[in-house]
């Protein structure tokens, strides 16, 4: 065992270091640059039943600290995702990839998970029960425990793969959600999605973002991500993997003294396609200016 | 795409609000006219797409308008600062359809990215023609540039203080064999109506990547789903479908 490694819901990671869902594609773009082989893993593209194209633009606003994005699930569905970006994925990384998978009905969730569960390649399913950007779906049934654990239940039922659940921040209890996933069979958690954020231009005096809301990432979120994570991790036995505004390797290492057993990194790699190499390239440094033998002792220190 | 660290050498006024700024560093991941680079500013989150105007081995021009708190940042910033950028992006202008008398249509900020395009036809021998678009006197830039290289070029302006009064589309010539054009969406679909010949057309979109990985820039295309970014700017005129 390296110092890194650490095991997510029984499957091994090299370090806990895993790119999230909708800002690092199916791979092929962070491959032309590095080798993505070094990651943990990475959580591909939001993927749902049908295709989709999501939102109208502009789907994206600045934010001190941060971004607004509503692109709104956008991805070819889930059997040209099967078909043709599987396969070439499989050309540039070589380990277990986290699928992530949304709907827009509990039907849709299994339905998507039952064929992804077929894929050796996937070694975990993320549920996507968070999207703030779709009506109709995504985050209403994060929102509410008793769907949430409908979902859960219903994505259990089709697939032998480690289920982890992607709960959203816009809510009042986190930790109930949480706990009504774990009791509906849930193997981790994963948190937190984007928080419901908009920004306004001043020339237009309307909203920037077509849409008009969007969801609010990168380290402005932060301390709101580690305490959730925090919260959850203190209700549940299962593991967490902590997101929200990471963006080096000191954030990755809090995130863990919180409870996350693994650490998910979005927003950033749009601003520095590098940071996921950079920060484990980083870590082993970090780790020793703060006396910490292993990352699987600290999860859960603080 | 390649990331690197550039050190700016001159960065002057060409109008109220329009910047050359030239840049020294590696440009070897630029391979054709109408891509772009994605700069980032210390205070600003995300990254900034700007066309590439013209370049050479270790040497960047950039031509850019101050329209918010970004490019406001840059247009104070002086010979020796330094910038981290993103270079190589989009797929640029492909010169192999121009046929023997391009018309490139340009419209304020544009135009930069066309200066290379001339450059490069005017290289393989090709009678370039210009149409240059602004909205007053005030405003215009590039037109000597454009000429020194060799292009004819019509300047127009929406209230006709300098050239033909009008838009680009008001100063049409008879005889093109392809068109190139860059500007604002509204140019772009009235050069789409007026012109008879096929064309390439460059888009604007609001990015967050600027590199294929977040789908913030994605339009619809008679040939399915592109990011503007990765799969554009340019896109050929036979693909676009304009928003209804």
């Amino acid at each position: 065992m390296g110092r890194m490694n650490v095991s997510l819901c029984g499957l091994p990671l090299d370090n806990p270091v895993i790119p999230a869902s909708g800002t690092f594609g199916y791979g092929y773009e962070f491959a032309e640059l590095y080798d993505i082989n070094c990651l943990g893993t990475f959580s591909f593209k939001g993927t749902t039943r049908e295709p989709r194209f999501g939102n109208p633009t502009p789907r994206i606003a600045e934010c001190t600290a941060g971004m607004i994005n509503a692109v709104g699930l956008q991805n070819p569905g889930v059997d040209r995702v099967i078909a043709e970006e599987l396969p070439r994925l499989k050309q540039c990384f070589h380990k277990k990839v986290m699928a992530n998978v949304s709907g827009f009905s509990v039907a849709d969730y299994a339905y998507t998970c039952e064929k992804l569960d077929k894929e050796e390649q996937v070694g975990w399913l993320e549920v996507n029960v968070s999207c703030p950007n779709v009506h109709g779906g995504g985050m209403s049934f994060g929102t509410d425990p008793r769907a949430a654990a409908e979902v859960t239940k219903a994505v259990k039922a089709v697939t032998k793969k480690p289920v982890i659940v992607k709960l959203s921040p816009n809510v009042t209890d986190i930790a109930a959600i949480a706990k009504a996933c774990e009791d509906a069979g849930a193997d981790g958690i994963s948190l937190i999605n984007t928080l419901l954020g908009m920004r306004i231009d001043l020339k237009t005096k309307k909203p920037v973002i077509a849409n008009g809301m969007g969801g609010f990432s990168g380290p402005a979120v932060f301390p709101v991500a580690l305490r959730m994570v925090y919260q959850v991790h203190k209700a549940v036995r299962i593991p967490v993997v902590g997101m929200g505004g990471v963006s080096s390797a000191r954030d990755v290492i809090e995130m863990m003294l919180a409870g996350a057993t693994a650490v998910e990194i979005g927003a950033a790699n749009l601003v520095n396609p590098f940071i996921c190499r950079d920060i484990i390239a980083q870590l082993p440094e970090t780790m020793d200016q703060y006396h910490i033998q292993t990352l699987e002792e600290i999860i859960g220190g603080a | 795409m390649k990331q690197g660290i550039f050190t700016i050498t001159d960065n002057v006024p060409l109008t109220a609000a329009v910047y050359k700024m030239r840049l020294n560093g590696d440009t070897s991941a630029i391979a054709a006219p109408g891509q772009f680079v994605n700069i980032r500013l210390d205070g600003f989150y995300l990254r900034r797409p700007l066309s590439v105007c013209d370049w050479e081995k270790d040497s960047l021009t950039l031509i850019y308008k101050v329209v918010g708190g970004g490019t406001e940042r840059m247009s104070r910033m002086t010979a020796g600062e330094q910038l981290d950028v993103l270079t190589g992006l989009g797929n640029g202008y492909d010169l192999s359809l121009s046929g023997n008398r391009p018309l490139l249509l340009g419209g304020g900020v544009g135009v930069p990215p066309l200066y290379a395009l001339a450059k490069a036809l005017i290289k393989q021998g090709k009678q370039v023609h210009a149409v240059l678009g602004f909205n007053t006197a005030q405003e215009v830039f590039g037109v000597g540039e454009f000429r020194a290289l060799g292009a004819q070029v019509t300047v127009t302006t929406a209230d006709g203080s300098s050239g033909v009064k009008g838009f680009v589309t008001d100063a049409l010539p008879a005889n093109y064999t392809y068109v190139y054009t860059c500007g604002p969406e509204p140019m772009l679909k009235a050069v789409y109506k007026r012109t008879v010949t096929g064309g390439q057309y460059s888009f604007e979109e609001r990015m967050g990547c600027g590199f294929g990985a977040c789908m913030g820039c994605s339009c619809k295309t008679i040939t399915g789903f592109k990011r503007i970014c990765k799969d554009g700017p340019v896109l050929q005129k036979e693909e676009i479908l304009w928003d209804e």
